[in-house]
C-alpha cells in the first residue's frame, strides 16, 4: 500500500479527566448539602492530564497499534479519537466515520443476539436488504452457533465480544478503534479477526488496536505507538524493534526471535519452528 | 499514486520500501515540539488535515445533514422500538400478555374505586370512561418523559460502538411508549362501548389526535434526553413534575368544576396534556361532546343547576348534562390550534435543543 494520504491527525492533543468525590467530601447527604448552602463548586475535584500533547498522522491502509502499561491513555486516545472524549487543548481530525468497540461485551444486551446483530446493522446505516444479506455471514463469523437466539446477558464474555466485532466489522469502517475487544475471544477467533482486519485495512479503512497481548500487535499491525503516561515515548513502522524495547523497559523477559524473519521461535515441545531458514 | 500528495510523500516512500527504520513521512512524532508540524514539509498538522478534508472527530453534522441521516435511520429506529418493547415482558411468566394486561387492569383499578367503591361523578356523564381515557392519554406522555430521561445512559455501550445519529434513539423510546398506547386505545374499545358510548365517525379524530401528541412527546422526548444525559438528577425529579402535572390536567376530574378563577381555568385547559386529554374524550365519547361547556347557549340557571347539583353526588342524568349550558374556558374550536402549536413548538425546540449536544452523548 504505497498510497499515503491522512485519515487521522492527532494535533498536540491534551485530555484531562475531572473525577470528583475525592478527600473530604465523602458523598453523604448532609456534605452535598452544606456544599449547595455554600455555593460551592465540589471542592473535591480532581484534574488528572491523562493524554499530554500528542501528535502524530496515520495514513489509509495503516494498522496502528498502541502500548503502554494501565493507565498510560491507551484507551483515552482511541475514546478521543472517536470523539467520545473533548480535547482540552490541540485537536484530533478525522474523516469522521470513527467506530470504537470497548471490552464490554453487549450492544443491547437484554436483546437477543439476532436483535443486535439487525439492530447493530441498521444502526450503522445499512438498508434492511443488506442486513439481510449479512446476517448469515455476520453470525457464522461470530461462531456463536445456537447462541444466537438467546439474550446476549447469557453470553460468556467472549461470546459477547466476538459477536460485538462481527457486527462492527461487517461494515468497512473508515476508522475503526478496538480496545482490547479481541482480547477474550479464543485462538481460532484470533486467527479470523486477524484476517478480517487486514481486509478492513485493504478496503482502505484505518484500525487502531488497543492490546496488552503484543505478539497480536506484531501480526496485525505496520505501525506501533508505545504510550507512556500520556506522552509517546516511541513510534514506528518497525512494530518488532518499539515491541522489543517496551517489553525490555518493562523489565520482562526478551523475546528469542529468529534472525532473519524477527518472528517469534516458540520454545514449545514438538513445535516445528516453521519459521527458521 | 497521485500528484498531489508529491511534495509530502516522497521521503516517505522511501521508508516504506525498506520496511524498517523509524518513520519517516508526516507521520512522525514531534516529540517535545512545543507546535507540531509535519515532519517533512513543516505544515501545520491542523492545515494538513485542512487539506485532506479532515474534520474534528467532535463535530456535529449541519442540520439538514443529521435529519437525513435520521432519516436512513427510519427502519433503526421501528426495530429498536419492537425489540425493546418486546424485552420488556420475556421474563415474565405471562409474557407478552402483560402489554395487554397492564392498561386492562389500570382500567380495573379505575372501575373498582371510581365505578363501585366511590359511586362518584363529580358532574360527568361516563366518569368511568372519562378516568380511563384520562390515565391512559396522559400515560403515553408521562411515560415518554420518565423513559427518555435516561435513554442515553441506558444505551451508552451502543452509542460508544457506533456511529449513527443520537436522536435515533429518544424517537425510538417514544415509538416504544406509541405501541403501547395502540394496545390501551385497543383496550378502550370495548371499555367505550360497555358504557354506553356508541361508534360513530368521530372516532377517526383519535388518528391526528394521537398523531400530535406523539410529536409533542418527540419533542419533550428529545429535550428530556439531553437534560436527562448532563444531569442525573433530572431523572429524579421527574416523577414528582410529572404527578403535578397529572393534577393540573384534569385527568380524573374535570377542569371546569374547579372552584378558580376563569384564566387559571383557561390556562390549566391549554396546557398540553390537558388539550390531547381533552380531544381525545370529544372524539370518542358522545357524552363528552354533548356535555362540553360552551356546547350549548349560555343559560345561567342550567349552568348554576350542574354546578350545584349535577356535581353532588347522586345527580340526575339530566343535570350531569348540564355543564353544556355553562361558559367554555377555551373556545372548544380553537383546541385543536393549541394542539397543532404545542406539538410544532415542542418538535422544533426539542429537536435544536438535542442537536446542539450531539457529539457530547456518550462522554465521561
Amino acid at each position: 500500500m504505497a498510497v499515503a494520504d491522512p485519515m487521522v491527525v492527532v494535533d498536540d492533543l491534551h485530555v484531562v479527566y475531572k473525577v470528583y468525590g475525592r478527600g473530604h467530601d465523602r458523598g453523604t447527604a448532609a456534605a452535598s448539602l452544606l456544599r449547595i448552602l455554600g455555593r460551592r463548586r465540589r471542592a473535591s475535584i480532581r484534574e488528572v492530564h491523562a493524554l499530554r500533547g500528542l501528535s502524530f498522522v496515520v495514513n489509509r491502509g495503516d494498522a496502528v497499534g498502541v502500548i503502554g502499561r494501565n493507565g498510560s491513555g491507551k484507551s483515552t486516545l482511541l475514546r478521543a479519537i472517536a470523539g467520545l472524549l473533548p480535547a482540552e487543548q490541540g485537536n484530533v481530525y478525522t474523516t469522521g466515520e470513527a467506530a470504537l468497540l470497548g471490552v464490554n461485551a453487549a450492544l443491547l444486551e437484554d436483546l437477543t443476539g439476532e436483535r443486535n446483530v439487525i439492530l447493530g446493522c441498521l444502526a450503522m446505516g445499512m438498508s434492511k436488504q443488506e442486513t439481510r444479506a449479512k446476517y448469515q455471514s455476520i453470525v457464522d463469523f461470530s461462531g456463536v452457533g445456537d447462541f444466537i437466539d438467546l439474550s446476549m446477558k447469557t453470553y460468556s464474555s467472549g461470546m459477547g465480544s466476538r459477536l460485538r466485532f462481527a457486527i462492527a466489522a461487517a461494515k468497512s469502517h473508515e476508522v475503526l478503534l478496538i480496545d482490547e475487544a479481541l482480547a477474550t475471544g479464543d485462538a481460532e477467533f484470533r486467527v479470523k479477526s486477524h484476517a478480517r482486519i487486514q481486509e478492513l485495512r485493504s478496503e482502505a479503512g484505518t484500525v487502531f488496536l488497543v492490546a496488552h497481548n503484543l505478539e497480536e500487535i506484531e501480526l496485525t499491525c505496520n505501525r506501533v505507538i508505545w504510550l507512556e503516561r500520556g506522552q509517546i515515548v516511541e513510534q514506528g513502522e518497525d512494530v518488532i524493534s518499539v515491541v522489543d524495547h517496551y517489553i525490555a523497559a518493562s523489565g520482562g523477559q526478551p523475546v528469542s526471535r529468529d534472525p532473519v524473519t524477527r518472528r517469534r521461535i516458540k520454545a514449545e515441545v514438538g513445535q516445528p519452528t516453521a519459521a527458521t531458514s | 499514486m497521485t500528484d498531489q500528495r508529491a511534495p509530502l510523500r516522497a521521503p516517505q516512500a522511501a521508508s516504506q520500501d525498506s520496511g524498517s527504520g523509524r518513520l519517516a513521512g508526516p507521520g512522525q512524532l514531534q516529540s517535545g515540539a512545543a507546535t507540531a508540524t509535519a515532519a517533512v514539509s513543516g505544515e501545520p498538522l491542523a492545515e494538513l488535515a485542512r487539506r485532506y478534508g479532515l474534520r474534528p472527530s467532535a463535530m456535529r453534522p449541519s442540520v439538514p445533514a443529521y435529519l437525513r441521516q435520521l432519516w436512513q435511520r427510519r427502519h433503526f429506529i421501528l426495530a429498536f422500538a419492537t425489540a425493546r418493547n418486546m424485552a420488556l415482558y420475556t421474563e415474565a411468566r405471562l409474557g407478552q400478555l402483560w402489554q395487554v394486561l397492564t392498561p386492562l387492569l389500570n382500567a380495573g383499578v379505575y372501575w373498582l374505586i371510581f365505578g363501585e367503591l366511590l359511586r362518584i361523578s363529580r358532574g360527568i356523564p361516563n366518569y368511568f370512561a372519562f378516568v380511563v381515557i384520562g390515565v391512559f392519554v396522559f400515560n403515553f406522555t408521562q411515560r415518554t418523559f420518565i423513559s427518555t430521561s435516561t435513554v442515553m445512559t441506558q444505551n451508552l455501550d451502543l452509542i460508544r460502538a457506533l456511529q449513527f445519529p443520537r436522536a435515533a434513539l429518544p424517537v425510538g423510546y417514544v415509538v416504544i411508549e406509541l405501541q403501547q398506547m395502540l394496545v390501551s386505545v385497543a383496550v378502550l374499545v370495548p371499555i367505550l362501548l360497555a358504557t354506553g358510548e356508541p361508534l360513530t365517525w368521530h372516532w377517526l379524530l383519535l388518528v391526528p389526535v394521537l398523531t400530535l401528541q406523539t410529536i409533542f412527546n418527540i419533542g419533550c422526548g428529545l429535550a428530556v434526553a439531553r437534560l436527562g444525559a448532563q444531569v442525573n438528577d433530572v431523572s429524579q425529579l421527574l416523577p414528582f413534575l410529572t404527578r403535578t402535572w397529572l393534577y393540573a390536567s384534569g385527568v380524573i376530574f374535570s377542569i371546569s368544576t374547579l372552584n378558580v378563577s376563569g384564566w387559571v381555568k383557561s390556562l390549566l385547559q391549554i396546557n398540553p396534556a390537558a388539550l390531547y386529554i381533552t380531544l381525545t374524550r370529544n372524539a370518542l365519547m358522545i357524552t363528552e361532546r354533548q356535555s362540553a361547556p360552551g356546547s350549548k347557549p349560555y343559560n345561567q340557571a342550567l349552568c348554576h343547576t350542574w354546578h350545584t347539583i349535577g356535581q353532588s353526588n347522586g345527580a340526575s342524568r339530566k343535570a350531569l348534562y348540564d355543564s353544556a349550558y355553562c361558559h367554555s374556558a377555551i373556545n372548544p374550536a380553537h383546541l385543536w390550534y393549541y394542539a397543532i402549536g404545542w406539538a410544532a413548538l415542542a418538535l422544533v425546540v426539542g429537536f435544536f435543543f438535542f442537536w446542539r449536544a450531539e457529539t457530547g452523548y456518550g462522554r465521561g
